[in-house]
């Protein structure tokens, strides 16, 4: 029996998850939530990590009812991620390995999501669509490798979403992306946008450029509404999101999609993720905010894959990147 | 005027792609494919109608225009807007991708396909010389006809015209990407083709200093100094 804590920090969210040979102990989160028309800065988010931490250390702990001395190894986000938030965070799992005298494990923050996608719905070997504030990827296995087969060339999904939302000052609680899914269910009226697929790669800077320069004027003439606005985007990013990944299928001859990351659990692009996968006869895979949205106990199950191979991270190389490519990592724990 | 057989006749399914069926059918006595772009119930019906009003136009262009300039490609037979189908020449051979698998399988050397690798640069490079963008670059969209090594260039609809090299150099990145992650083992099959483009192509230099700046563009790179 092996028990891991998870330590996540790599944008505003703070989690902390405790796992037991894959049966989740705890799994809480605290997020962090700016004024409308604002986003997190590291610094800020950094502060609040800091003050947040101890907290949510104890109450994990009690919810788990697990005591230090039964954990194998402390697991904490190396990358990628913003600089100062990680490294927040990654300082309270250094000194608990230490004070706890138990070996630490550095985990890829992108594995972790694919890892928990694959361990809560159980999909063997899909094509994993990644899709968060930072991150966008449609990522397979093959040869101990999560190969990149397409990604994002300029910003990430979550990150022209957010910005969106803060041109017509949508609220950033929980977060904007979610209200921007509410408010789409009103719209109908679609404006066209630019659609940017090269192969298998999207770009969605253009896409955010464009929508910012006409979304003030299209409100203002009372064309086209806030909600009709936030219809069109859905619609035109996760048509390329869905076009991409289904490129992927045809090229791996995958019958699984697995999305994951914070921008997977907004319904509208799993329904039409879903739509995909019936026309091809292949099988959708989608969890909730639980385990899409950052959390502790991705990093904590897959530290523990890690760690029951033998890996753990040294005092001396247990420094954060912000830069920590997905096909970088050796899959030890798969055939 | 020429009187056509109908072609919706007999059509047999041959392949689903992402965003089209191909069938098996014939016209003007010939065999032929269909390539018909079907409804994307996931996407808006505008966007739908959009993307493939352009892509259709766009592949039977380049198509044409590869055909002009000496690309091997399949020919167009006919094109129907209205039900958004392509009607091509059937070219019985089989995907490069099948080949480099089934190569990997044997474990055997890239040797074998020496020939074809340099056909494949040396037709890429006749393409970006006459501003052709394929668009969606991948071994599974490259044919071999095995008897003579030579290789013939599908799927066009992600295609454009440009003179940029920019948009050349995304283009040779996107077929070293899909090279990479689905042959992990055989990338060397990626610099024999860039060789062989080099050697072909009269704007290399221009286009091959592009790429080793696209390639630093994918977001998490590692970065060094």
């Amino acid at each position: 029996m092996s028990i891991a804590i998870g330590f996540e920090g790599s944008a505003n969210k703070l989690g902390i998850g405790i796992i037991r040979d894959g049966v989740i102990l705890s799994n809480l989160r605290c997020t962090y939530i700016t004024p409308p028309g604002h986003g997190f800065q590291p610094k800020f988010t950094a502060i609040h990590h800091r003050s947040e931490i101890i907290d949510l250390l104890q109450r994990s702990l009690k919810t788990a009812g697990v005591d230090p001395k039964d954990i194998s190894c402390v697991c904490y986000t190396k990358g990628p991620g913003m600089g100062a938030p990680l490294v927040s965070v990654a300082v309270v799992a250094r000194t608990l390995s230490q004070l706890w005298g138990k070996p630490l494990v550095g985990v890829n923050h992108c594995i972790a999501h694919i890892e928990m996608g694959r361990h809560v719905t159980g999909a063997s070997d899909p094509t994993v669509l990644y899709v968060s504030g930072g991150n966008t990827q449609v990522i397979a296995y093959s040869n101990r490798k999560y190969r990149i087969f397409g990604e994002t060339i300029d910003i990430a999904v979550g990150n022209c979403l957010d910005r969106f939302a803060r041109v017509i000052k949508l609220s950033n609680d929980p977060s904007p992306g979610y209200n921007i899914e509410q408010l789409a269910k009103q719209g109908n009226r679609y404006l066209e946008l630019p659609y940017s697929v090269k192969g298998m790669d999207v770009a969605f800077s253009g896409i955010t450029s464009h929508i910012e320069s006409v979304a003030v004027k299209a409100m203002e003439s009372g064309e086209y509404t806030k909600a009709d606005l936030c219809f069109s985007l859905q619609e035109t990013i996760f048509a390329m999101l869905v076009e991409v990944t289904e490129r992927a299928m045809a090229h791996t001859g995958s019958q699984e999609v697995l999305i994951v990351g914070g921008v997977g659990c907004n319904e509208r692009l799993q329904d039409m993720m879903r739509q995909m996968c019936n026309e091809r006869g292949a099988k959708l895979c989608a969890t909730d905010e639980r385990y899409c949205i950052d959390n502790g106990a991705m990093i904590a199950h897959t530290g523990l894959e890690m760690f029951k191979c033998g890996v753990t991270t040294e005092l001396k190389d247990s420094w954060c990147t912000q830069r920590y490519r997905t096909d970088e990592v050796d899959i030890l724990w798969r055939d | 005027m020429i009187s056509m057989e109908c072609p919706s006749m007999n059509q047999e399914l041959f392949k689903q792609g992402a965003e089209a069926r191909i069938y098996k059918s014939s016209i003007f006595n010939k065999p032929c494919i269909v390539k018909e772009r079907f409804l994307k119930c996931y996407r808006h019906p505008t966007l739908h109608k959009k993307l493939s009003d352009k892509r259709m136009i766009q592949e039977a262009r380049s198509l044409v225009r590869c055909h002009t300039i000496g690309v091997r490609t399949p020919l167009v037979y006919h094109t129907d807007l209205d039900t958004h189908k392509l009607y091509l020449e059937l070219l019985p051979h089989p995907l490069l991708n099948d080949l480099i698998s089934s190569l990997e399988a044997r474990e055997q050397q890239s040797a074998d396909i020496t020939d074809t690798i340099r056909d494949v640069g040396r037709q890429i490079a006749l393409m970006h010389d006459n501003d052709v963008i394929h668009g969606d670059l991948t071994t599974l969209n490259i044919l071999v006809d095995i008897k003579s090594g030579d290789s013939y260039f599908i799927d066009f609809g992600l295609s454009s015209v440009s003179s940029l090299s920019e948009d050349k150099a995304v283009d040779l990145y996107v077929l070293e990407r899909a090279i990479t992650s689905s042959h992990p083992k055989m990338s060397q099959l990626f610099t024999d083709i860039l060789t062989s483009y080099a050697q072909y192509s009269s704007k290399t230099a221009k286009t091959l200093n592009k790429l080793k700046e696209v390639r630093q563009r994918g977001r998490k790179r590692i970065m060094i100094g």
